[in-house]
């Protein structure tokens, strides 16, 4: 066994030098992004109603603008300061992406800070409170856990967008696709619902449908709804058009990745602040299996849950416990536990996608109508495949893209949620995504040199 | 139809040496035609095939050694192709085995030697020392990766796709790296002149010390024999920790040789890979076509034609008889940040009977060159620069014959690139018709799958292949 086959001592030797070492802006950059996250964390402790609300404005202000300020600083310098291009140098070595103390350490506080947010979030009185501010303007009301961490995610998904956009600025795609996503992020997940708030409406984020926003379809959410008045009829019709007719038909026409990779925030947090994590996701034959039981499972349980609920006023008594019990550990299992505190708390060891992968009932819909009926793939080019990796190592769904590509086959799958990236890092010009007729989908179009490439093994 | 049970009526015993492309694509190949023959391959380098096109992103970090294996380990049990690590002495052609260093041996019915290609050394003074060496092998990039901690400049030696490739890997280390290339203009050997001017200038651009028209002439020793300094024919001394030689490889041929078997540069093989012995085949890096095919070269050290000729070795070693036809050329490449496809053939010298269209982006790092007969204008060869082609759309063109006035017409179809990538199509054919007024034509194809053109080109390619998505 040679030294570079075992892969501990490889990473051993080449840690020693893998330290880019820091600039002095981009050390002051990270001193105000620590400043920004102190000013943050003191207010758990030192904030509360009784604050005079300017005192809290300017605290809040301070640390935002610093957490702000700091991190677009060190996210454009880092890339900004490098020739446009592919640079994924040192990801399997840095301690951050390739799972090593730091990455752990990201983990647990990302982990940590969900399971205080879903079910501690008397916790965070202070930093709620210290947000009021804010929300008065946004909203004309008081902050709640959920406005709070509404504004660290948006900020998040435009902070290190504009380091995504930055460090994929030579693909267009890329550079439109994040944009696309930050925008609705923004708009259709932030200061819209802020709005509806205002205006006394419900506080409703236009770009979840059902079955992500599993309560969208429940009956009573629709209730609701209605009760509102006008905007109400126009909410309700919104959804009912956006699972029905939208889905179907935007996905026939373009694939999954209108929603995933262009609208949904779940993707939108992890194609911008999960980005540099994208490469831990399982690229093993084994953790297709357990995704495609997995995502299906869910799938399931909120159609069976959902339907349930339609017919609760003719069911007997006795079905209501269990289906009450049935929406409870739903709401619990699968919409805190597992798309919040897994889905992102697991972000820089599983890689960024295992909500959307394992557990997305929404990408699972999505995924079967992109697998038998749509027009769009990932077109091998030929026999130009020099088998690399790549395009698998940098797949976010852990497809082994691969496999396909060096046997001339287009990737039809049903978690490719089309973040164009295996296109991005070919080195080779081999893959593309497109739309097309669909009854050739499959079809490689590959060189007539290539023999036989067709059969198993 | 001839039936696997009915040709081999015993279990052969099929050993290969070299774990590399061609190896592993012939043991594919075999096993799908084979059910019940043994397949051993045998490697010194490594347990399991790796894309060695990929060595550069496991030193850069882009991947681990265990990303670049094509296959999971769990593969070769499941296709039950036997692996063998160890290096081969020697090949006993009469008692068909194999003798590997330290003694054991293994038997054959028959045997495939992939046994690839070596850098070249041209017997320059001190090309032997400490840290002067080449990148081929995971052994080559571990000595680098050993070498890489000491070393603040690198020289490298030789300008083609592996040199490029070492000096991007030394650079994402901070290690400065000066160039030597002996032509004019960098892999003028291979690429015309436009060509060659925008990889120099891309090379440039990264900060690379690149010399042209500049030769090695020798390299000096420090108290402990390891490399301190090049001198250059010029007289020039300039040190350095480490000298990449990447003037070109050379097929191994050694084990053959010693075999008794044919060989000349490479391994000579017919037709059909064999070698002088019946029962020994070769392709690949290490061997030597004794008929060329028009417009290829005798020994071909490219992925795709290694694996090109691994697929040939099966269908013939299972008697199918398919002799050499390696349809139309086509190799790429990326030069730092500048991607490359060819495909047909595009000499640096247009031949006295082709006509040469070159068109190149305002900013110097995109480029088009077509080359036509010009006769009857049919095209010949393409090389882009910064630019993605399909491979179906150019063979198509290309092994047709079709005028060059119909493919600048079509343009569109022959257009990879990402979606939303400025089209460059119009701008390119205004370039072509201003160059070739007689030739004008209009652009009638757009990039993208619904075109006329594409229809046709589908029902050229038969029924579309409907497989499951296949894992292994």
């Amino acid at each position: 066994m040679t030294d570079l086959t075992s892969n501990l001592s490889y990473e051993s030797h080449s840690i020693a030098h893998s330290g880019s070492q820091l600039g002095a802006l981009e050390k002051a950059a990270l001193a105000f992004v620590a400043l920004g996250l102190l000013l943050l964390a003191s207010a758990l402790f030192g904030v509360s109603s009784q604050m005079p609300e300017a005192t809290r404005a300017l605290w809040l202000g301070a640390a935002w603008t610093s957490l702000i300020g700091g991190g677009l600083t060190f996210g454009l310098h880092k890339h900004l300061s490098g020739k446009p291009g592919v640079r994924n140098t040192r990801k399997t070595t840095d301690s951050l992406t390739a799972r090593g103390a730091w990455g752990w350490s990201l983990a647990i506080v990302l982990t940590s800070f969900y399971v205080v947010l879903y079910w501690f979030p008397g916790l965070l009185e202070g930093l709620i409170r210290l947000h009021d501010p804010l929300s008065q303007i946004l909203r004309g009301k008081a902050a709640d856990q959920w406005f709070v961490y509404g504004t660290f995610y948006t900020a998040a998904i435009l902070v290190m967008g504009a380091k995504a956009i930055a460090k994929y600025r030579h693909s267009r795609y890329q550079i439109l696709r994040t944009g696309v996503i930050m925008f609705t992020q923004l708009g259709f997940a932030y200061l819209l619902p802020a709005l509806f708030a205002k205006l006394n409406q419900p506080e409703v984020y236009l770009s979840y449908l059902w079955p992500l926003a599993y309560d969208k379809l429940f009956p009573g959410t629709l209730d609701q709804f209605l009760k509102a008045g006008n905007i109400g009829f126009f909410i309700v019709g919104w959804f009912v058009v956006g699972t029905l007719i939208a889905t179907p038909v935007l996905t026939y026409y373009f694939g999954k990745r209108w929603y995933c990779s262009w609208v949904c925030g779940c993707g939108g947090l992890a194609n911008t602040a999960g980005d540099s994590f994208r490469q831990n996701s399982d690229k093993s034959l084994k953790a297709w299996k357990i995704e495609r039981w997995m995502i299906h499972g869910v799938l399931v349980w909120i159609v069976v849950l959902t339907t349930l609920l339609w017919f609760e006023s003719v069911m007997p008594e006795a079905l209501k416990g269990p289906m009450y019990l049935l929406r409870q550990w739903y709401g619990f299992l699968i919409g805190a536990a597992f798309a919040g505190v897994v889905g992102v708390g697991f972000y820089p060891l599983m890689g960024t996608r295992v909500w959307c992968r394992f557990g997305c009932p929404m990408a699972a819909i999505l995924g079967l109508l992109q697998r038998f009926n749509s027009r769009f793939r990932i077109t091998t080019n030929g026999a130009q495949c020099i088998s690399c990796g790549n395009c698998s190592k940098y797949c976010e769904m852990g497809i082994d893209v691969r496999s396909y590509a060096q046997r001339g086959q287009n990737i039809i799958r049903a978690s490719c949620v089309g973040c164009g990236m295996c296109a991005t890092v070919c080195p080779r010009g081999v893959l593309s995504l497109e739309n097309g007729p669909q009854p050739r989908r499959y079809n490689a179009e590959h060189g007539l040199s290539m023999l036989g490439e067709k059969k198993s093994v | 139809m001839i039936l696997d049970s009915d040709l081999h009526m015993t279990q052969r015993n099929i050993v290969i040496i070299g774990n590399g492309v061609t190896g592993v694509t012939a043991a594919r190949h075999i096993r799908k035609r084979a059910a019940s023959d043994r397949i051993t391959i045998i490697s010194g380098e490594t347990d399991h095939h790796f894309s060695r096109t990929a060595l550069m992103y496991i030193f850069m970090g882009d991947l681990t050694y265990e990303d670049t294996k094509p296959y999971p380990d769990e593969f070769w049990t499941k296709n039950r192709i036997d692996l063998k690590r160890g290096w081969v002495e020697q090949i006993n052609t009469g008692t068909r085995c194999v003798n590997f260093r330290g003694g054991h041996s293994v038997n054959y019915d028959e045997l495939i030697l992939a046994t690839g290609s070596k850098p070249n050394r041209f017997g320059w003074p001190g090309q032997d020392l400490e840290g002067v060496q080449g990148l081929y092998s995971i052994q080559d990039l571990e000595s680098m990766e050993k070498n890489a901690l000491t070393t603040r400049r690198a020289v490298i030696v030789g300008g083609g796709l592996i040199g490029v490739e070492v000096a991007e890997m030394l650079l994402t280390r901070n290690i400065a790296v000066t160039f030597l290339v002996r032509e004019k203009l960098f892999w003028n050997s291979v690429l015309p002149s436009g060509d060659a001017n925008l990889v120099g200038r891309e090379v440039l651009r990264h900060g690379v010390d690149l010399r042209m028209e500049s030769e090695l002439h020798e390299i000096l020793s420090d108290a402990k024999g390891r490399a301190r300094a090049v001198v250059t024919k010029s007289g020039e001394e300039i040190a350095c920790e480490m000298v990449f030689l990447t003037a070109g490889v050379s097929p191994n041929v050694a084990l053959a040789k010693n075999a008794g078997i044919a060989s000349n540069r490479g391994i000579l093989v017919d037709r059909f890979f064999r070698t002088s012995d019946p029962h020994v085949w070769a392709g690949g890096d290490c061997a030597q076509h004794r008929e060329v095919p028009r417009g290829r070269r005798p020994v071909e050290q490219v992925w795709y034609t290694g694996k090109i000729h691994g697929e040939h070795i099966a269908a013939n070693l299972c008697g199918e008889e398919q002799p050499y036809k390696p349809g139309v050329w086509f190799n790429s490449a990326k030069f730092f940040d500048i991607e490359y496809q060819t495909y047909g053939v595009v000499l640096p010298q247009p031949e006295s009977t082709q006509e040469d269209f070159f068109w190149e982006q305002s900013a110097g790092r995109i480029s088009l060159r077509v080359r036509f007969d010009e006769a009857g204008g049919a095209v010949t060869g393409v090389n882009v620069f910064g630019l993605r082609h399909r491979h179906a759309v150019w063979e198509h063109w290309i092994s047709a014959k079709t005028p060059v006035e119909e493919v600048m017409a079509d343009l569109g179809a022959a257009n990879f690139d990402p979606e939303f990538y400025r089209q460059y199509e119009p701008e390119i054919l205004a370039a072509f018709n201003a160059q070739f007024p007689h030739r004008a034509t209009q652009l009638r194809t757009k990039k993208g799958l619904f075109s006329k053109f594409m229809e046709n080109l589908f029902a050229h390619r038969g029924t579309p292949l409907c497989a499951k998505p296949e894992i292994l």
